[in-house]
């Protein structure tokens, strides 16, 4: 809400600049977005008179006029708009001024004829097409007679005003109001704001002659009602006039005005009734009917749902209570007579009907946060005599009532002790009374207990702990001592999980993997693609884009979907991991998935960047993204064996160069090449995956380190080649050859793999390289021979080999 | 002549010839040549024989001397061919020492990691535990028990993905709050914890907005916490995460889980809080949310807040980075470009 400082200045003396009140604010009560001036921006904008004007000879709607900007010679401007009038007061736009929009205006010709200058409309000078008034929409502005010439419109307009814009949060609902913020100011300044009440002079006819209500208690707790005979709709003052759009509301009529008026200075919305468009003579507050329909002031037709509240006549809905009025009821021309409204509706079923019906208003917007249930009555008062003064209506006796509520004042008994001890201050007793009485709040002291009576201009303060803050904010968070927690030793450490957890990261990065974030959200396609398991989908029930539908049940996707975005921008070389959760749902009646830790990397191009390499040859494989995946398995130092099996049961990897991974004989993962079609679909290039079962690890049992005495003796090593069936793998080698190896065989490495044109088809050569070594004694080339002979002989045997 | 002077002149000619040898092979051979057994400082040994009981040891000694000083010569020339030949080998090897270095693999960890570890060490030294949650949560401990009940106003504030109408992908990380509150048990002393982790808005992504994002919750909840311990809390994560020239100041706010609720700004690391574009001209930017835990929300857990009260803060790893590094899109942290992500490697 837009607060105007000279409004606050007719309650208030202000001592301070305008942006250090919006200060003050921001640091006591709420934000404040910005304060501004609406002239900001704009420059040579001055007051002139038209003294003549005659059509311009090439054009049949342009006007040559001559202008008196208070130089000794008029300026000669041509102008275009249908109202331009001789006689007239107009805003001047000199060459060199700015205007709207940062706009330069130049001196210039217009079909031939100089025009020095321009006459503005208000939106060219920076008015919000919304708040200007309807009869001034499409033509030039008229200032008033009084206006000097030559001299800055601005003042004339209200333009030098400073607009504070306050963002209030849903608990202080009474800062929706010049009052509301007076108030406040009030208590930070310590200055009682000079608020005035209004006194209505009536005529002898009753209100309630020409009224009764109905209403519904449930959905307004207060319906009240003024009659207001024989008004005259016309334009409201320019005072008045400024006020609202200032505040961002457009003028319309001198009744619609008056209600607005009271809206932006009480906080009170009202509603403006024209009483003889109303069926019958008694108005009802209800929920809508099945079927109703209502066109709005917005010309825009709703279906009402029963849960809407309406007002209603004998006959038909009238307004969307607390939301918008009805065109059928609307203050117009001709109307004579006006029934106010001042009501207080339930919040919740506000909220929900202007959600329902996409219809947020500055009357919905504060009936969700309340209004002051003790200021509907003065709020009917000050509009009903305002229209008498404005409009020259007469006000009916008496105010009808349909519902009302006894409003009680809030007391809430709190000690100084309490306050002290949760803001960890040391306040005296008269510091604490003086901020409660510059609140405006009642209170008596017994002891050091207060007892607060808070006003119902504070209908969100109940407990105690409301007053605390209303002490710290009004004290100052400025003063408020700064410590550390006192008090009893707390232990602080990460847990097991979470230290594997980071040293899972720490891991992958020192293998050269970045750290990557990707959401969890993503499509139904990709959600269930390279699953470890079987699982429901988890949808959204209302999504806010495709993309972003269903929760992920796997890492990879999401890695693909990055790799994907570098290989679009020309990055080809990706080596990236992530650590995050999966989401399962063992079946479709499961609402909430489980959710599971998972660690998972996706490298593409070269994981090593050596431009003197060549990048195609350098490029990932199969094996250097397994030797990642079994350094990071080896420092976790999971107890039991780590497997490679090969599978081609994933659909979206290739088929030959996938496989699972089994510790001590459980799946905890798998590796492998992303499928091509797979990677074609999301338009990367090759691509080498792996996805582990991260909570899977964390609770395996673990190897300790401990200390091994380093040998003494020498170990003695023996290689031997093997031409083999290319259908024998690695690991049934190594299993024969760990199986026969004997007691002091220390290791087994592969060093050569040949499948070369020498070769008989079909076959292929592994030589191995196997050390031997006695902790205890140096070992004799008879027992590494004995032993050696052995594993050559099982090679032969069981996996007919050929010696080489 | 006699042996004496034969030695004297072998002597002044050879040490010469030793200084002319040009490479080690023949310094060698002249080595032999001179010392050797058939050399004449040997036979001139031999012939001492011949010479009388007087004569023989000045003699010796002279003979020895012409011998050191050949044999020091022959040394010293060596050293000199030796060190000489090591310089052309080195001149050989010498090699472009601004070639770049052979390339490693180092990965590096996510921008938003970094941020969030560092505030778990901070808090880890003071004591308090790190605990995550679950990211698809129940709306009773989302918004329910942190007093914000069905129809309450503030859950306009953070649109919600709802899987249905009781389960939901948490907004915030404050249901943790509610969940450690509910199982903490205060016979064993103060509830300290922080809990990272994801949180979701139904938001359109965009600069400022990304539907995923990250919170640290941190509670402190005992007999005697106060907003000042709240308030030097606060410094310290702004000191620890920016660094110590920035000030914090607090604001009142609005959190239905608070009472009182604050947000703390910190001095613009842009203008260092003369006021700039990037803090509209106020010289603070907010960084976070905070507050003296709501009575509601410790009787909803079952903690009496008569005796028990508290402070609770949330902050934004994803505002932090990009306050703290200058990143002008949060889409940047999601997307994973590598360029992007292996510009924070900087240690310390």
């Amino acid at each position: 809400m837009k607060i105007a400082y000279s409004w606050l200045q007719e309650y208030l003396d202000i001592q301070v600049s305008p942006k250090d009140l919006g200060e003050k604010i921001e640091r006591s009560s709420v934000e404040v977005d910005s304060v501004t001036q609406p002239s900001d921006g704009l420059k040579k904008i001055v007051v002139g008179k038209i003294m003549s004007m005659e059509p311009h000879p090439d054009s049949d709607h342009l006007q040559v006029c001559q202008v008196d900007v208070g130089d000794d010679d008029l300026s000669q401007i041509v102008c275009g708009a249908p109202n331009v009038a001789a006689g007239r007061k107009v805003i001047v736009a000199l060459p060199g001024s700015r205007i709207g929009g940062n706009v330069k205006i130049k001196r210039s010709k217009m079909r031939g004829v100089v025009s020095n200058g321009m006459i503005c409309a208000l939106d060219e000078i920076g008015f919000s097409k919304d708040v200007v008034p309807k009869e001034w929409a499409d033509g030039i502005y008229f200032l008033p007679e009084d206006a000097k010439i030559g001299e800055p419109v601005f003042p004339y307009l209200g333009m030098d005003d400073y607009l504070i814009d306050v963002d209030v949060t849903p608990n202080r609902g009474d800062m929706l109001s010049v009052y509301g913020v007076a108030r406040d100011l009030g208590a930070i300044y310590a200055q009682t704001p000079k608020l005035n009440h209004p006194k209505v002079e009536e005529v002898a006819t009753a209100a309630a002659d020409k009224v009764t209500i109905e209403a519904d208690e449930k959905l307004a707790p207060i319906y009240k009602m003024r009659i207001v005979e024989n008004v005259k709709i016309q334009p409201s003052p320019l005072w008045l006039q400024i006020k609202l759009w200032n505040a961002g509301v457009r003028p319309i009529n001198n009744v619609v005005d008056v209600t607005n008026y009271i809206l932006l200075k009480y906080g009170q919305p009202l509603h403006a009734f024209d009483y003889d468009k109303v069926s019958g003579s008694t108005i009802k507050a209800r929920y809508a009917q099945k079927g109703e329909k209502l066109t709005t002031l917005d010309e825009a037709e709703h279906d009402l749902d029963e849960k809407d509240i309406v007002i209603a006549d004998d006959q038909k809905p009238i307004a969307l209570a607390g939301v918008m009025g009805g065109l059928n009821s609307e203050i117009d021309d001709q109307t004579t007579t006006v029934a106010i409204e001042s009501a207080v509706f339930t919040p919740t079923l506000i909220r929900k009907t202007a959600q329902r019906q996409n219809l947020h208003t500055d009357a919905s917007q504060r009936f969700e946060r309340g209004v002051n249930r003790g200021g509907v009555e003065e709020a009917a008062d000050a509009a009903a005599q305002m229209m008498h003064e404005l409009a020259g209506g007469d006000v009916l006796k008496g105010i009808v009532t349909g519902s009302s509520y006894d409003v009680k004042p809030v007391v809430v008994n709190i000690t100084l002790s309490r306050i002290n001890h949760i803001l960890g201050t040391d306040l005296s007793l008269d510091q604490v009374k003086a901020i409660f009485k510059q609140l405006g709040f009642g209170v008596t002291l017994d002891g050091e207990k207060y007892t607060v009576t808070v006003p119902s201009t504070r209908w969100d303060i109940h407990i105690p702990a409301d007053l605390v803050e209303e002490v710290a904010r009004i004290y100052g968070y400025d003063k408020i001592p700064s410590t550390l927690p006192s008090g009893p030793t707390t232990v602080g450490a990460l847990t097991e999980k979470q230290k594997l957890m980071r040293d899972s990261r720490h891991v992958l990065e020192s293998l050269g993997l970045n750290q990557a974030i990707s959401y969890a959200l993503t499509t139904d396609t990709k959600a269930k693609q390279f699953m470890m398991r079987e699982s429901a989908e988890t949808h959204l029930s209302w999504p806010m884009t495709a993309d972003h539908t269903t929760l992920r049940m796997n890492m990879i996707s999401g890695l693909l979907d990055d790799v994907a975005y570098n290989n679009a921008r020309r990055v080809k070389d990706v080596a990236l991991y992530e650590q995050g959760r999966v989401f399962y749902k063992d079946s479709e009646d499961e609402v909430r998935p489980s959710e599971h830790e998972h660690i998972a990397g996706a490298v593409s191009g070269q994981l090593v960047v050596d431009p003197l390499k060549n990048a195609k040859h350098n490029a990932i494989d199969f094996y250097q993204l397994k030797g990642i995946v079994e350094k990071y398995l080896n420092n976790l130092a999971i107890k039991g064996d780590i497997e490679f099996v090969a599978t081609d049961q994933y659909p979206e990897m290739h088929p030959g160069r996938t496989a699972d991974i089994f510790i001590h004989g459980h799946y905890v993962g798998f590796i492998g090449q992303v499928h091509p079609s797979v990677a074609e679909a999301y338009k990367i290039n090759q691509t080498y995956v792996f996805e582990l079962d991260l909570d899977a690890l964390i609770e395996m049992p673990k190897d300790m380190n401990q200390f091994e005495p380093i040998s003494k003796y020498p170990s003695i090593t023996r290689d031997v080649a093997l031409l083999v069936d290319k259908s024998v793998t690695n690991a049934q080698v190594l299993a024969q050859i760990h199986k026969r190896g004997g007691a002091y065989l220390k290791s087994v490495h592969l060093f050569d793999i040949f499948d070369g044109k020498n070769l008989p088809g079909g076959k292929q050569s592994l030589a191995y390289t196997l050390t031997y070594q006695n902790p205890n004694a140096t070992l004799t080339d008879d027992e590494v021979n004995q032993a050696f002979e052995k594993v050559q002989k099982t090679l032969v045997s069981e996996l007919g080999a050929e010696i080489r | 002549m006699t042996l004496r002077d034969d030695l004297e002149k072998i002597r002044q000619e050879r040490e010469k010839n030793i200084k002319d040898v040009g490479d080690l092979k023949k310094l060698d051979a002249l080595r032999v040549e001179l010392l050797g057994k058939k050399g004449p400082i040997t036979q001139a040994l031999r012939g001492m024989r011949n010479l009388s009981a007087d004569e023989r040891p000045k003699f010796g000694q002279f003979a020895n001397s012409v011998r050191d000083e050949l044999q020091s010569a022959i040394e010293t020339r060596r050293d000199e061919l030796k060190k000489a030949l090591l310089n052309k080998q080195l001149q050989n090897e010498t090699i472009d020492v601004t070639l770049p270095g052979k390339p490693v693999a180092q990965g590096q960890p996510h921008v938003i990691q970094q941020i969030i570890d560092q505030i778990e060490d901070l808090f880890i030294g003071m004591g308090y535990q790190v605990l995550s949650g679950p990211e698809v949560e129940e709306d009773k401990y989302n918004f329910e028990m942190m007093n914000l009940p069905k129809d309450h106003p503030a859950r306009d504030m953070q649109d919600t993905f709802y899987i249905t109408k009781e389960i939901l992908m948490r907004t915030q990380t404050s249901p943790m709050q509610a969940r450690t509150l509910e199982k903490h048990d205060f016979s064993k002393g103060p509830l300290k914890m922080i809990s990272p982790g994801v949180v979701y808005r139904r938001d359109t992504d965009d600069p400022t907005h990304s539907h995923q994002f990250h919170q640290v919750e941190g509670i402190v909840i005992d007999k005697h916490i106060t907003m000042a311990d709240l308030k030097g809390t606060l410094e310290l994560i702004a000191h620890e995460l920016f660094g110590d020239r920035f000030d914090i100041r607090l604001r009142p706010s609005y959190f239905p889980f608070t009472e009182p609720s604050v947000e703390a700004d910190i001095t613009c690391f842009n203008c260092g809080g003369k006021g700039c574009a990037v803090c509209k001209y106020t010289g603070w930017i907010e960084v976070l949310g905070a507050g003296m835990v709501h009575p509601n929300v410790l009787e909803m857990a079952g903690v009496d807040s008569e005796v028990y009260g508290g402070f609770a803060f949330g902050v934004g790893p994803d505002r932090f980075a990009m306050l703290k590094y200058g990143v002008d899109d949060i889409r940047n942290f999601y997307l994973n470009d590598v360029r992007f992500l292996t510009q924070f490697s900087k240690k310390g």
